[in-house]
């Protein structure tokens, strides 16, 4: 991997700030011009009125002018649209350890995602509840673990 | 207007009036969670709309972008479907103008998907996903409270007989957008009266439907909300965060 595309990718979610960009797929491409050396970074929301964008892609440019590319493109794509399946194990496994339950794997026969059986991240227990199918970001609902009681985010499923 | 164009125009302003309208329930809605529940609904209609206004502007060619848009046209200008400018009502009003509004816009938005327009193909294989979401948590309500206390019954059947004339004119034929809204009405009544039916609420018989929103004819309501929403950026041309 191109110190390029580290920096960007290192570049952490500014509403989940255990996790990268690259980790939850929101990060689609990096692209250096080979004549010109000028970067072009391709993005994509996670949801269409995700207020961090802005956030995401000024933290983007600051990343690539600390490593000499003070005039970096930030693009937005729409298409494909994320999906939950594009967070990485590794975003998984740093979710997790942050409390947030991962999402389940999307049902792909229909737009509605299939609700399966959410874990509690700090028990393990598979007795969970939700609290409310909304929550503090546009992206996670809120639960309950009935275990060890303790409520959690839960990423959902997209 | 130029077919793509107005069509366009008209589901940005549909989303964007929608937004406007929810994020009036911010810090009033029933409990916590719906709270929470309204202001993330807003919001995805916020993005829809920011993304449907911004690729009108650049269809209509004339320099307006996403905020010229939504700030500096008056009533008249607007193309929202007239069901997104009435007032929210109690919560079960609210609830059955949702319900509406995402059972329209999950079919729109999936058969947009596959238009042969690629920003709108994005825009609506974005959007579906949301939208079903919306769809799910209206239908979750309107069930709860239909098939909940006699109160709740009367008040729930009560929404949909009010909201119900102002469906008709979401499905009025485009012969000429990209997806002609007519096409959708099977799939929105089958979804509609599978939720009415399992509510034990009834299906109101057909009769008055007011339209005219596509034609910028539009209720009084959408003045005032209109008022509320421009005043800031009319009062400060130009400001900045």
């Amino acid at each position: 991997m191109s110190s390029v595309r580290q920096a960007v990718a290192a570049v952490v979610d500014p509403e989940i700030r255990v996790v990268t960009i690259d980790d939850l797929g929101i990060l689609r491409s990096v692209q250096e011009d080979p004549d010109t050396g000028r970067v072009v970074v391709t993005i994509t929301p996670t949801y269409t009125g995700c207020p961090a964008m802005e956030v995401i892609r000024a933290d983007i440019r600051r990343a690539l002018a600390a490593v000499g590319h003070p005039d970096a493109e930030v693009r937005t794509v729409h298409s494909p649209a994320w999906s939950t399946d594009w967070i990485s194990d590794a975003g998984r496994a740093k979710l997790a350890a942050a409390g947030i339950a991962p999402p389940a794997p999307v049902r792909r026969d229909g737009v509605v995602p299939l609700t399966l059986a959410v874990r509690c991240p700090r028990c393990g227990s598979p007795e969970t509840e939700q609290l409310s199918r909304f929550g503090s970001t546009a992206c996670k609902a809120l639960w309950r673990c009935r275990s060890c009681s303790e409520p959690f985010d839960h990423v959902k499923a997209l | 207007m130029k077919g793509s164009f107005a069509f366009t125009l008209a589901l940005g302003d549909d989303a964007l009036i929608a937004a406007q309208r929810l994020a009036e329930w911010t810090t009033r809605a029933p409990e916590m969670e719906e709270d929470i529940a309204l202001a993330n609904i807003a919001l995805d209609q916020l993005g829809a709309a920011r993304l449907l206004l911004s690729y009108a502007g650049e269809l209509e060619g004339a320099g307006r972008d996403e905020d010229a848009l939504a700030y500096l046209r008056d009533d008249r200008e607007f193309r929202n479907c007239l069901l997104v400018e009435l007032p929210n009502g109690d919560f079960a009003v609210t609830m059955a103008k949702l319900l509406v509004l995402a059972a329209y816009q999950v079919p729109l938005y999936t058969a947009l998907a596959d238009s042969s327009d690629e920003r709108l193909a994005a825009i609506g294989g974005k959007a579906r996903k949301e939208s079903a979401y919306h769809l799910d948590h209206a239908s979750l309500w309107v069930r709860r409270l239909g098939d909940g206390t006699e109160e709740s019954h009367r008040r729930m059947q009560a929404g949909i007989d009010q909201i119900w004339p102002y469906a008709d004119e979401l499905f009025v034929a485009w012969p000429d957008a990209p997806v002609d809204p007519a096409t959708l009405r099977a799939a929105f009544d089958e979804t509609v009266t599978t939720v009415l039916t399992e509510a034990t609420l009834t299906v109101p018989e057909a009769g008055w439907s007011p339209t005219g929103g596509r034609d910028g004819l539009h209720t009084e309501h959408l003045s005032y909300l209109l008022a509320e929403m421009q005043v800031l950026h009319r009062a400060h041309p130009g400001a900045r965060w």
